[in-house]
């Protein structure tokens, strides 16, 4: 793979630390960014991928570290900041205007005008047409972005970025919604680019894909930079490798199974995906749980593991299909009602789903049982505090107090007061939706021994994950799932890490 | 690991923060405004007393506190209800209207209810004239929850349509009349109307106790129930609230029926001690209930606040409008002032927030030298 190459770095960071309040998200990475080639950085979720970015791209601040552009160093003081030195950021979540044309968005902020006082729309049109047709996406400017297909919106995204005449170019995920000719177009754009000199930082979780439009490979492991090379000195193996390297396997040590009864059967399950009509996310799921088992739910962005757990808990309701909890049928019901039969799930998005901000964090973790200490109409502050008290102790939480405010916690321990009000309603089956996203290592493993201490009293434990190494590490069984379906099954054991990415599809497009 | 639960595994935050001040110079100096500014309400009520007890002899008298408790009485009703509403993450317009709309049913209700099909005249008694008065209040409120709740309207533009409507229904009943005598009559068995209003027990207006009841019911429900907790969940964070089986929609609903109520009986208190309903009657009464509920230091965005400062917000505003009255300021200047202090209470109580920010650094920034507790791993 051959591509103009210059000794000096366009960009460089060194030594960058970012702590964020207790989570050291990036240790002292060094990182430099050639000119007219595409460093394709590896990690999994939680490596440090992202922040790395957003540091590159100025939505960040390094907490210890400098940054240097063309040989000089820079303090970037925002993302507009770093855009106008030639620094450009294609998100991973969009960030456009649905309610505006693609013209208005792209010209968002620095938008073209002769007299100073009126927007020069036809200017606009005429770039944006031009742009659009480089992606070989003919849209008319003025279509509002809301009509337009995901992948045509990130196709939106990409035209932003060429509009900026960017000399550095980072994409997060870019392919995420693309289809296959979309990425040969977009391949095609990236290497005109880098024959023009830009350089490109490129993230995917499509290992072959990225591996295909890699000049230079960067592995990050636990906020630190672990190994580099160039890009056809390499293969997808020694990436993933490099990528969870053999510590990892040491940190969590799950007991030989003991399962029990089956507790909990779903048969055929089907739920409509809830941003479209006709894509089913979860399409004819059958699985079988039993008492003391810890299962993995693994698969990629999108496959359908959240809509499985939130349909078991109450949130989204089933198209057709049966769920059986101890062999009598589940109902259709509200989420108050599956917590009453014991299912109940911890949820992926901790700040979002999970907690109250304004709230203590013994307001939050009684939040789901508060029924339990009503005594004559009254909430029992004795039966309150006694259970949280108990519950703080039992999954060691560290805070202040129950009275202390949730927000003064560390990501790991405000995990543990959503774990624990999810355990105060006295669960069978306990959902946990990504339950060691964004916390550190040492948190991940004390959130994996308590799930497996619930499975030792009886309960059953059902987590989903994007992460291999806590798919093949902690539970007795790994469910892996792609488009809705179950497709693959490995007891605890028997599978590679290679087997499960592929069957998740991870490794292919 | 078990054991050191009383550690803090984050720096401080909020009022926390302040609390573990050191005491330097600058933390003490921290700790003074915060607390100034936390009893910014009280201070700002003991400071309007006395300014006006000096400027007036007749303002610190027995007599006078009273009637301006009793002025206060209906702000505070409606301010209750709108604090539970405001908490929960939404808001309450129509709660004026009710207030016409809940005189006039009384008026048409004491006047005698003419069912024409059967050709007499109702007379209900004047408990049920209350209680069906309050349902009506109930109702409107029912209709603004479920608006909210069911159909996703805004709560902004749910009550301000059940503005208009309450307020039309009210002219409409009353065909644009005011009741004038809901004295009832001694043959009909219906007289004691004017009780709620200028009845006394003890020495003391019935409807300064009728507030009184209604606070120390608001304070139960907010502190004690589950019901009070599930307000201040939706209000902080709904998702959340929703995932841990909080009956949610069942809950807003019931707000605003609270709220309604709450209108409803300011209504009657104010037709029994004018002894008349217009169904004019309460126009505005909405805003100055909001402007109490902030003062009082809750925030419009929902689940934080309480009944106390809700109550000491509508003291602040009516015992501020009497003084004026009482030295005779200008009505014009009256209403300037009161917009004043509405701003300048939401501006302290952004400058409480910041000294909380400054004050949590200031421990994060402790947190990551060695002699301080140890930051934990997790």
């Amino acid at each position: 793979m051959s591509a103009v190459t210059s000794a000096t770095p366009v960009m460089r960071a060194r030594a960058i630390n970012k702590v964020f309040g207790a989570t050291h998200a990036l240790r002292g990475v060094d990182f430099a960014v050639m000119p007219g080639r595409v460093t394709v950085l590896f990690g999994e979720n939680g490596a440090g991928k992202s922040t790395l970015m957003k540091i590159l791209a100025g939505i960040e601040r390094p907490t210890t570290g400098t940054l240097e552009l063309f040989g000089e160093p820079v303090v970037l003081s925002g993302p507009r900041d770093a855009a106008d030195r030639g620094v450009s950021i294609i998100h991973q979540e969009l960030s456009l205007f649905p309610n505006l044309s693609i013209a208005d968005n792209l010209y968002m902020g620095r938008e073209r005008s002769r007299n100073g006082f009126t927007v020069d729309q036809r200017a606009q049109h005429a770039r944006t047409r031009e742009l659009l047709e480089r992606l070989e996406e003919p849209l008319d400017p003025k279509t509002p972005v809301g009509v337009l297909r995901l992948g045509q919106q990130q196709l939106v995204e990409i035209a932003k970025a060429l509009l900026q005449e960017a000399r550095v170019l980072i994409m997060d995920e870019p392919t995420s919604a693309l289809s296959a000719p979309e990425v040969e177009v977009l391949f095609r754009v990236i290497r005109e680019l880098t024959a023009q000199g830009v350089a490109i930082i490129y993230i995917s979780h499509h290992m072959e894909e990225a591996l295909e439009i890699a000049d230079h490979v960067v592995v990050l492991r636990d906020g630190g930079l672990v190994a580099e090379a160039e890009a056809d000195e390499v293969d997808a193996g020694w990436v993933v490798e490099r990528m969870v390297g053999r510590s990892q396997d040491e940190l969590y040590t799950a007991a030989e199974p003991e399962t029990g009864a089956e507790v909990l059967a779903v048969d055929d399950l089907v739920v409509a995906d809830p941003g479209s009509a006709v894509r089913r996310a979860v399409d004819g799921v059958s699985l079988r749980l039993h008492a003391g088992e810890v299962v993995a739910l693994y698969g990629l962005m999108g496959a359908g593991r959240t809509e499985l757990l939130e349909t078991l808990a109450g949130r989204l309701q089933a198209a057709s299909g049966e769920i059986r909890l101890d062999g009598e049928q589940v109902p259709p019901g509200s989420i108050g009602d599956r917590i009453d039969l014991g299912l109940t799930l911890v949820p992926e998005d901790r700040q979002r789903d999970g907690l109250v901000q304004t709230m203590s964090v013994g307001e939050n973790m009684s939040l789901a049982s508060l029924g339990n200490y009503v005594r004559r109409l009254l909430v029992s502050r004795d039966a309150e505090r006694e259970a949280v008290e108990r519950t703080m102790k039992d999954v060691t939480v560290r805070a202040a107090g129950p009275k202390a405010p949730i927000g003064s916690l560390s990501g790991g321990n405000q995990q543990k007061v959503v774990l624990s009000k999810a355990l105060l309603t006295n669960p069978r089956v306990l959902l946990l939706d990504e339950p060691t996203r964004g916390i550190d290592v040492g948190a991940k493993a004390e959130i994996f021994e308590l799930m497996a201490a619930q499975a030792k009293r009886g309960l059953v434990v059902l987590f989903a994950t994007s992460e291999v190494s806590e798919a093949l590490n902690v539970p007795d069984r790994i469910l892996v799932m792609a488009k809705g379906r179950i497709v693959r099954e490995f007891r605890r054991g028997t599978a590679t890490r290679e087997e499960v990415m592929v069957a998740s599809g991870e490794t292919e497009r | 690991m078990s054991n050191d639960t009383s550690t803090t595994a984050g720096p401080p935050t909020g009022s926390e923060a302040v609390r573990d001040l050191p005491s330097t110079s600058e933390g003490r100096r921290l700790k003074v405004i915060n607390l100034v500014l936390e009893l910014r309400a009280f201070i700002a009520l003991f400071v309007l007393i006395v300014v006006f007890s000096l400027l007036s002899d007749a303002y610190f008298t027995w007599d006078n506190l009273i009637t301006m408790t009793r002025h206060v009485a209906i702000n505070a009703l409606l301010a209750i209800g709108m604090l539970m509403v405001i908490l929960k993450g939404g808001i309450d317009l129509s709660v004026g209207s009710i207030v016409g709309l809940a005189g006039v049913v009384a008026g048409v209700l004491l006047e005698g209810l003419r069912v024409d099909v059967l050709n007499v005249v109702i007379y209900p008694p004047v408990w049920a004239v209350v209680v069906l008065a309050l349902m009506v209040g109930a109702g409107v409120g029912w209709i603004n929850g479920t608006l909210v709740s069911r159909f996703n309207v805004a709560p902004f533009i749910a009550t301000l349509g059940m503005l208009y409507v309450a307020r039309g229904v009210a002219l409409l009943i009353s065909d644009g009349k005011t009741y004038p005598n809901l004295g009832g009559s001694e043959q009909l068995g219906n007289t004691g109307f004017d009780w709620l209003g200028g009845g006394e027990i003890l020495g003391i207006p019935v409807s300064i106790l009728i507030m009184v009841l209604f606070a120390v019911a608001a304070i139960v429900l907010t502190r004690k129930t589950a019901f009070g907790r599930w307000i201040y969940a939706i209000g902080g964070n709904e998702r959340a609230a929703e995932l841990a089986g909080v009956p949610v929609r069942k809950a807003k609903t019931r707000v605003y029926m609270i709220s309604g109520v709450c209108a409803a009986m300011a209504g009657l208190i104010i037709a029994s001690e004018l002894t008349s309903a217009a169904p004019q009657a309460g126009e505005t009464f909405e805003l100055n209930a909001i402007a109490a509920v902030v003062i009082g230091g809750t925030s419009l965005m929902g689940g934080r606040g309480n009944v106390r400062g809700a109550l000491i917000g509508a003291f602040v505003i009516g015992f501020l409008a009497d003084g004026l009255v009482i030295l005779g300021v200008s009505t014009f200047w009256q209403i300037v002032i009161k917009g004043s202090v509405i701003i300048l209470a939401v501006i302290l109580d952004q400058s409480q927030q910041r000294i909380q920010g400054r004050a949590a650094q200031m421990a994060a920034a402790k947190s990551v030298t060695p002699s301080g507790p140890a930051p934990a791993s997790a």
